[in-house]
């Protein structure tokens, strides 16, 4: 019988995609060979990946103009 | 005596300088260190910019290197926020840790959208978030939660450096972090289903 301890269920990997995503998976190469026949999980690890991507984002353009204005009067005062 | 005053001079030329170089700095790295603080709290954000401000100011000349002055600067930032936490610790470090949560968004979106379903379902609804939106889902989380997630995500941090800034083990941030993505994805549901952003795509970001 061919050795198949390597295989993890769907909700197996989709726990680690996060942190598979950081190169810290707790079982990294069980998730990358589900990743490999998992067509879900590959496009659930494509969607956490842009996620991760929202959060990274420097917005700054929600920021009330008169906070600015407070703050940038503050930095005068220095 | 001559000499002395010359001296005062030059020191206060290089005050001057030192003064305006810092607020040069201080305005470029505004917006970012505004988007930081404006995730890691709700309310107290531009007092958390001010404070972080003035310890930048008193510590500047002592800076080494211009070119790390950015990451210098957020560095405070995380520094007085972490200290302000300490100040009323409970919020922090006594909450009770949530169970492991099996949520999963992405599940979610394809289970229960009530559009009829598309190769870019998925990413539709990521679209119908503006920034804003995704920083107000982030201020529901509980802070034990929010503050690895935005630290990690968005500052750049190692788990093992919120371990050592916020004197957490490091399993703990690990769990927290972990924890803190699902709770994200879940809280990611529930505001688009409060906001009515699951009907047409929602807003532009």
């Amino acid at each position: 019988m061919p050795d198949k301890s390597h295989l993890i269920p769907c909700d197996e990997a989709v726990q680690q995609l996060w942190a598979y995503l950081d190169g810290a998976a707790p079982n990294h190469a069980a998730v990358e060979a589900h990743l490999t026949w998992c067509r879900r999980c590959c496009g659930e690890m494509e969607f956490v990946e842009y996620l991760r991507g929202m959060l990274a984002s420097q917005a700054t353009e929600e920021i009330p103009p008169q906070v600015t204005q407070r703050l940038e009067r503050f930095i005068e005062e220095l | 005596m001559a000499g002395t005053g010359q001296g005062v001079a030059v020191t206060g030329v290089q005050e001057a300088r030192s003064r305006e170089a810092f607020q040069a700095l201080a305005r470029a790295e505004l917006p970012r260190l505004l988007a930081l603080a404006r995730r890691l709290c709700s309310g107290d954000a531009e007092d958390l910019v001010q404070e972080a401000l003035l310890r930048g100011y008193r510590s500047y000349p002592s800076l080494d290197d211009d070119r790390a002055a950015g990451g210098w600067l957020r560095t405070i930032l995380v520094n007085v926020h972490r200290d302000r936490m300490r100040q009323c610790a409970r919020k922090f470090e006594e909450l009770p840790v949530a169970d492991p949560d099996s949520f999963s968004l992405y599940r979610r979106i394809a289970d229960e959208d009530p559009l009829p379903y598309s190769d870019t379902l998925h990413l539709d609804f990521l679209h119908a978030f503006s920034k804003e939106d995704v920083r107000q889902v982030l201020l529901r989380l509980p802070q034990m939660y929010r503050v690895p997630l935005v630290l990690c995500h968005m500052a750049g941090y190692a788990t093992k450096e919120v371990a050592r800034e916020y004197e957490l083990p490091l399993g703990t941030v690990l769990a927290r972090l972990h924890r803190g993505r699902k709770a994200f994805e879940r809280e990611m549901w529930s505001y688009a289903e409060q906001n009515g952003l699951l009907k047409s795509g929602g807003h532009d970001a």
